[in-house]
């Protein structure tokens, strides 16, 4: 009997490892190894004339992170994400609470709000440069936001994202909402609240989880922005919407690639940063409700 | 969460209209903000139906079309060749959400059904690549494909493209954190049924399990199609041939290529977004579940 079920056991073991090998060869060649190599890259210096490599350490990564360049896309960057993160927010609040109603046809209204979603970011950049560009945009002679200036340039940028993430933001707000049970809103109007109050101490609160959710998401889309800025601004004018992946990007064709890759380094350690925030700050709430 | 097949129970109604003016004041507020979300699309449509050098050069912004032309959705397909880079970013997707699907469900289902050593580790390992995603790895990524050769710059041939638009995409946590979490939900005692009966684990899997979690594994075939259709940072540095671009990319080449017929790119924007628009409006409710899994405990 022990036999058995040791041969049993060495079956299942066999399968599962099976059904895992697929997957794991593709993160072993393309999440883990590049990881790896960029880690090397970052550490060692190459020389464009040559194969020889001159190891530069962590040291080596340190001046790059400390170093002026990294500086400047790291804090275009984190304007970026100031303009498009509240925003993001505010804006699915607002479509959520005003969409989550019962009124006739109000599915055709949240069709509509959710429509962006179709909208790639490249397909956005597009549609904005019938807006905001100097030559064809219909906001041509808004100095607000005229991309030929560096604060016109990135109020375009992060409009644009904003309004590709309409659909996302109303998508989540919404469901939010929607998860909240309706006794809880009943006896709220019971107990005399009115609609602000109601929508403050019982609708905000009980949707926290999911902007926390969403506020993840759109950082992490900020950290990632590309497409936004290759299309309406080209990292310009003078440099002043060049992101750090945008940064990265533009590093990546050389022969040096330890600057590139110790500024990947910084990108990641900021990505790691919002999920680990994420997960102690979801930690922190459900000890909160115990 | 509401947004689920049993839609519309006690749940997720919303606040009641109100009486007959407050309802016309909710009208006219949601009115105004869907004008204000449809307006960027409706300046694309009428900056695609303008004729390309009035459109371009005239000073004074307008509302309206200038010297409709009709043609341009037309001439973006027999000039502008937009047609190619369509297929092709179809003929990707397919490919990614076919084998993100199968990766993702087979390991899914070791994870939930099966014991082997490590598997907690290997399953920490899989969940860590969601903190890798390729804006990180790019560099390394880059450089892997050109030592493999399949980004070639001076010989970029279908085949070599091909693979290096798809291999790093053949799988992905997030479908086997998703499909994981609908295969727990099977109670064990139907497995153990199941294996008595007489089925295996394929059997099992294929029969019961995967029709089970149908709902869920819908709305990750969703989002992986959206994902894989709409991405751009990627195929910008593995593509070096303007043959082999998908449509993303193609985009801004046909504005910087046509400066006089900018009307084409317009154009171009608003079919390259019709393929995810079906999408969205024929799985509305497997998107909105794929889009919100983890915000709403």
């Amino acid at each position: 009997m022990a036999v058995v079920t040791r041969s049993r056991k060495l079956k299942e073991a066999v399968l599962g490892y099976t059904l895992l090998a697929p997957l794991l060869i593709v993160f072993a060649v393309f999440a883990y190894y590049p990881f790896y190599r960029i880690i090397q890259f970052a550490l060692f210096q190459k020389f464009t004339n040559s194969d020889d490599t001159e190891f530069v350490g962590t040291k080596g990564i340190w001046d790059v992170l400390s170093g002026d360049e990294f500086r400047s896309g790291l804090w275009i960057t984190v304007k970026f994400m100031l303009y498009t993160v509240p925003a993001g927010l505010i804006i699915g609040v607002l479509l959520a609470t005003a969409a989550h109603r019962q009124l006739r046809g109000i599915k055709i209204y949240q069709t509509i709000f959710s429509s962006t979603v179709a909208s790639s970011v490249a397909v956005s950049s597009v549609v904005f440069l019938t807006l905001v560009n100097r030559q064809a945009g219909y906001f041509q002679n808004v100095s607000w936001l005229d991309l030929g200036t560096p604060g016109g340039a990135m109020r375009g940028v992060a409009l644009s994202s904003v309004w590709q993430n309409v659909g996302l933001t109303f998508i989540i707000v919404l469901a939010g909402m929607q998860a909240i049970p309706e006794e809880i809103n009943e006896a709220a109007t019971l107990d005399g609240y009115r609609p602000v109050r109601r929508f403050l101490r019982i609708t905000v609160p009980m949707i926290s989880p999911t902007l926390l959710f969403l506020a993840v998401i759109l950082v992490v889309q900020s950290l990632q922005a590309y497409a936004q800025i290759e299309i309406l601004t080209s990292g310009g004018p003078q440099r002043s919407t060049e992101t750090l992946l945008f940064k990265i990007t533009q590093l990546q064709g050389r022969t040096d690639l330890q600057t590139g890759a110790s500024m990947a380094l910084g990108l990641f350690v900021l990505t790691l940063a919002v999920s680990v925030g994420q997960f102690l700050m979801l930690n922190r709430r459900v000890h909160y409700d115990n | 969460m509401t947004t689920s097949d049993e839609d519309n129970g006690r749940n997720g109604a919303g606040a009641p209209g109100g009486s007959k003016l407050a309802k016309a004041g909710w009208y006219v507020l949601l009115t105004a903000l869907a004008l204000l979300i449809l307006f960027p699309i409706y300046m694309t449509f009428i900056r695609a139906i303008s004729g390309g050098t009035a459109s371009l050069f005239q000073r004074k912004p307008s509302l309206l079309p200038v010297a409709t032309d009709w043609g341009s959705f037309y001439n973006a397909f027999s000039d502008g060749e937009l047609g190619k880079p369509i297929l092709q970013s179809l003929f990707i997707t397919a490919l990614i959400v076919v084998a993100q699907t199968f990766t993702s469900t087979i390991a899914a289902y070791a994870f939930a059904f099966l014991e082997f050593p490590l598997k907690k580790v290997l399953f920490g390992f899989i969940m860590v690549t969601l903190l890798l995603p390729i804006e990180v790895t790019l560099i390394a990524n880059v450089q892997t494909m050109f030592d493999i050769n399949l980004i070639s710059i001076n010989d970029p041939s279908y085949l070599k493209t091909l693979g290096a638009l798809t291999l790093p995409f053949l799988a992905t946590a997030l479908g086997v954190f998703l499909i994981r979490q609908g295969f727990l939900g099977i109670p064990g005692d139907l497995l153990d049924a199941a294996r008595l009966d007489g089925y295996s684990d394929f059997a099992f899997m294929w029969k019961i399990a995967v029709p089970v979690t149908r709902p869920i594994v819908g709305s990750f075939i969703v989002i992986s199609f959206l994902g894989a259709y709409n991405q751009y940072v990627w195929p910008r540095f593995a593509v070096k041939s303007d043959k082999y671009e998908t449509i993303q990319i193609a985009l801004r080449g046909f504005l910087s290529d046509n400066p006089n017929q900018l009307n084409w790119g317009f154009a171009s924007a608003l079919i390259a977004a019709v393929p995810v628009l079906v999408l969205l409006l024929v799985f509305q409710r497997q998107l909105v579940r794929g889009l919100t899994a983890g915000a709403v405990k």
